[in-house]
């Protein structure tokens, strides 16, 4: 389901003044209401990964960007792995690839095939995502390593001994994601549904 | 008071807003609008998609963040749904806008509709769309004072959409709860957006005597204007001096012209693709069109299929998409080099065409373009004694709309233009490079905003058309002949924001208690008619007849069935549409008059 995020004063009020009204003429709304009341207390602020407090209200109208806040989620619910495989299948049918057996196909097929996959794939992965290599230096190129070089972002290879500074040669320039924004969720929605069945009618 | 200068580009295909803070910078900038774009899925994208989808009960509400319970969804999801559900979106309602021949006003959207679908307006869906933006807004900006039916809000429309559909957008944009509201035409907000893309650098782009062109190629409309700059006391001003036709013909029909080329090569090696494909490989020849005319060193592009199922190997089908056959399918189907005298032709063409909207029948741009610049000739008066001129003669272009963002393209209008002005003794026209041709038309409208607030300088221009009303001579029936109908000008060209026309001499007569109705044309060539000019003949393609008008006088203090002399008064309102209103002879009480309505349904 959607974060918690804290809604504005003037939000607030108008959507206080909104269920007034609507559960004194709305017989469906109130009956809904009152077993959302009943079915989940609200969760505690939680505090975010790195330990800070949670944002305040105010944060979102001094942030100069027009866009909202891509959707901020606690790591391991697992549900943004989901929506990425949910996206990647969308947009580029990945699943459809990965879970055909390619065996018995010829190459000319599998290249058709990636096509279709690649494309869209790359498509969704620059809306969402920035990837950039992690050094900027052409692969084959002589670098140099001092000591205290993030272990997180460069692996050692080869014949690894020793002490920093190290000299070697950069096999793989390595990938970081600089950015990734995944859809936010609304209303009613199954992650675990990476496509739905489709049937179609007449 | 207003927070924000807000311009909306209310496209027949895409949305965008464009804000800018009257604290802040002053800055234009374009709005990410969150809409879904898969089931339960919302994302921020800077284009929303004008199509409108219509959920099936089964599939729940359609949530927002900000309305947890809607039934209908606007953007990118609608889109892709009109794909796999077509008979429950809507789609190009602003062609719908502009019809003639459909009432409007009334529930005819989506065409074909299930009987499930309570069916809506081109003008109700127009509000749709611009109420998901205003709301989009607000979401982001807490409502209230910075609400944006609170705001100076600029909204755009073609320069070819008639007094009718321009007073249609008002309503849209009304029932949308927009309050401070202006109009502006798509081709000056892309000047201005291209002014502002400048900065200073502008004025020694264009100087005193310069004609600019404005050709404005958008997903499903094309649009012509003619801006002349002037200096007056100094000071250089701009006019906008002619606007061409309502053209149905974009982007998506050369899209569509590939898919079909495509199409028939899969066709002959006895792939058949069923509808949901078709509709795929049009998106893919649209990614393949933009690489090759992008990109002069690709010789081909791949298209690959996939089929429905979940079987994506030895189920797609895949050919290819070469530069030439793009070249000549674009460049030469839709840009061919014609000579200035050639005339669209009015065959009627299969593959490019759908029920009920009158798209072009001639998919030749520069056909279109041939017959604007001729029939705007004499836009900035008769050339000097002893020249001769058949064309309008622009120095510079300015391209606005994604499809002109192709170089072949651009390359291809200009070499014909230049080629059609050498011909006529004139100077080659320079391109105004530098422009941004997917928001510039959101960007411009904000920017005019602002102008309206004093800040820049503001293109001129007054109404894009004359406007006459039909009055029948009364003479004797004879069959098979119609009566002889004289046009009365009731509004003439050029009239500016705020203003009203004299009232004109001639008078009409009117049946109280019953609706009367009055024949209506529009002319873009006629410049020099005042009010009460009354033409006994004319030729063919000087005036337009539009949908007719009508007025209801209603019978309090007069006897119902009496025949009332009435005058007819025109003003041009601020908002920039224009307003008719029937004022009798001998009133009843000070200041009697009855509105006109301009958008009367046709005789279909």
């Amino acid at each position: 389901m959607t974060e918690q995020e804290a809604l504005p004063l003037a939000t607030r009020l108008w959507f206080a003044w909104l269920c007034l009204l609507r559960v004194l003429f709305d017989p469906a709304f109130a009956a809904r209401a009152w077993h959302v009341r009943q079915a989940t207390a609200l969760p505690p602020a939680a505090p975010t990964p790195d330990g800070t407090p949670p944002p305040s209200p105010e944060r979102g109208r001094d942030s100069k960007a027009l866009a909202p806040k891509p959707a901020e989620r606690a790591p391991g619910t697992g549900d943004g792995a989901l929506q990425l495989l949910s996206l990647l299948q969308r947009e580029g049918r990945l699943v459809d690839f990965l879970q055909q057996d390619i065996a018995s196909f010829r190459d000319a097929d599998v290249g058709a095939a990636a096509r279709v996959v690649h494309e869209g794939c790359r498509k969704a992965l620059r809306a969402h995502a920035e990837i950039a290599p992690v050094r900027a230096e052409d692969e084959g190129a002589r670098v140099q390593l001092a000591a205290g070089f993030d272990a997180n972002s460069v692996k050692l290879v080869g014949d690894v001994r020793g002490e920093p500074p190290y000299a070697g040669v950069l096999r793989h320039r390595g990938w970081r994601a600089n950015r990734l924004e995944l859809p936010q969720v609304v209303g009613a929605f199954d992650a675990h549904i990476l496509a739905p069945a489709e049937v179609e009618l007449g | 008071m207003s927070r924000f200068a807000i311009g909306i580009d209310l496209g027949t295909t895409h949305c965008a807003l464009a804000a800018a803070s009257l604290e802040g910078d002053h800055r234009p900038e374009v709005l990410g609008v969150p809409q879904l774009v898969a089931r339960g899925q919302l994302e921020a994208r800077p284009l929303l998609p004008s199509f409108l989808y219509f959920a099936h009960d089964s599939e729940g509400a359609q949530a927002l963040p900000w309305d947890p319970e809607r039934r209908i969804a606007v953007g990118a999801y609608a889109r892709a749904r009109g794909v796999d559900a077509p008979a429950r979106v809507i789609a190009s309602a602003k062609s719908w806008l502009s019809h003639p021949t459909v009432d409007r006003r009334a529930g005819i959207l989506p065409l074909g509709a299930p009987e499930d679908i309570e069916k809506i307006s081109p003008v109700e869906a127009s509000w749709r769309y611009l109420e998901h933006m205003a709301e989009a807004f607000d979401s982001l900006h807490g409502g209230g004072d910075a609400a944006l039916a609170r705001q100076d809000v600029v909204v755009t429309v073609p320069a070819s959409f008639d007094a009718a559909a321009r007073e249609l957008t008002v309503e849209a944009a009304v029932a949308a709860g927009i309050e401070k509201l202006t109009l502006l035409e798509e081709p000056q907000a892309a000047l201005y957006a291209w002014v502002l893309a400048m900065g200073d650098a502008w004025r020694k782009q264009v100087r005193p005597g310069d004609v600019v062109l404005v050709v404005d190629v958008g997903g499903g409309t094309t649009d012509f204007s003619a801006i002349h700059a002037v200096e007056k006391d100094g000071a250089l001003e701009l006019v906008r001096v002619a606007v061409g036709d309502h053209i149905l013909l974009g982007g998506d029909n050369m899209d569509l012209a590939l898919a079909h080329a495509v199409g028939r090569k899969l066709e002959a090696e006895g792939k058949v693709l069923d509808r949901l494909q078709q509709a795929s490989l049009v998106h893919a020849c649209r990614a393949a069109k933009e690489r090759l005319l992008g990109d002069a060193t690709i010789d081909s592009v791949p298209i690959a299929v996939a089929a429905r199922g979940s079987a994506l190997l030895g189920a797609t089908a895949r050919t290819e998409l070469t530069r030439d056959e793009a070249l000549r399918t674009i460049v030469e189907g839709f840009f061919p080099v014609v000579r200035s005298d050639a005339r669209p032709t009015t065959r009627a063409r299969t593959g490019l065409t759908q029920l009920g909207l009158p798209y072009a029948s001639d998919p030749a741009v520069t056909r279109h373009l041939a017959t604007f610049l001729a029939r705007q000739a004499a836009a900035l008066g008769a050339p000097p004694e002893g020249t001769r001129r058949s064309l309008l003669h622009p120095t510079a272009v300015l391209f606005n709309g994604g499809v002109m963002k192709a170089e072949p393209l651009r390359a291809r209008l200009v070499e014909t233009l230049n080629g059609w002005l050498a011909a006529d003794g004139a100077q080659p026209a320079r391109v105004l490079e530098g422009a941004d041709l997917d928001f510039a038309v959101a960007r411009g409208a904000c920017a005019y905003a602002l102008v309206r607030r004093g800040r820049g300088l503001r293109i001129r221009g007054g109404t894009a058309r004359a406007y006459y009303v039909g009055i029948e001579s009364a003479v004797p029936a004879v069959p098979g002949l119609e009566p002889p109908v004289s046009a009365m000008c009731v509004a003439p060209f050029g009239m500016e924001e705020g203003t009203e026309a004299s009232l004109p001499p001639h008078e009409l007569g009117v049946v109280v208690g019953e609706p009367v109705r009055f024949r209506f044309f529009g002319s873009s060539v006629r410049r020099d008619d005042p009010a009460g000019t009354l033409l006994e003949q004319w030729n063919s393609d000087e005036l337009d007849e539009l949908p007719p008008i009508e007025v209801t006088l209603p019978a309090d203090g007069r006897r119902e069935g009496d025949v009332v002399p009435v005058r007819l008064r025109s003003q041009v309102t601020e908002v920039g549409t224009l307003l008719l209103e029937a004022e009798p002879l001998r009133p009843l009480k000070v200041d009697e008059r009855w509105r006109v309505e301009l958008s009367v349904r046709g005789e279909s």
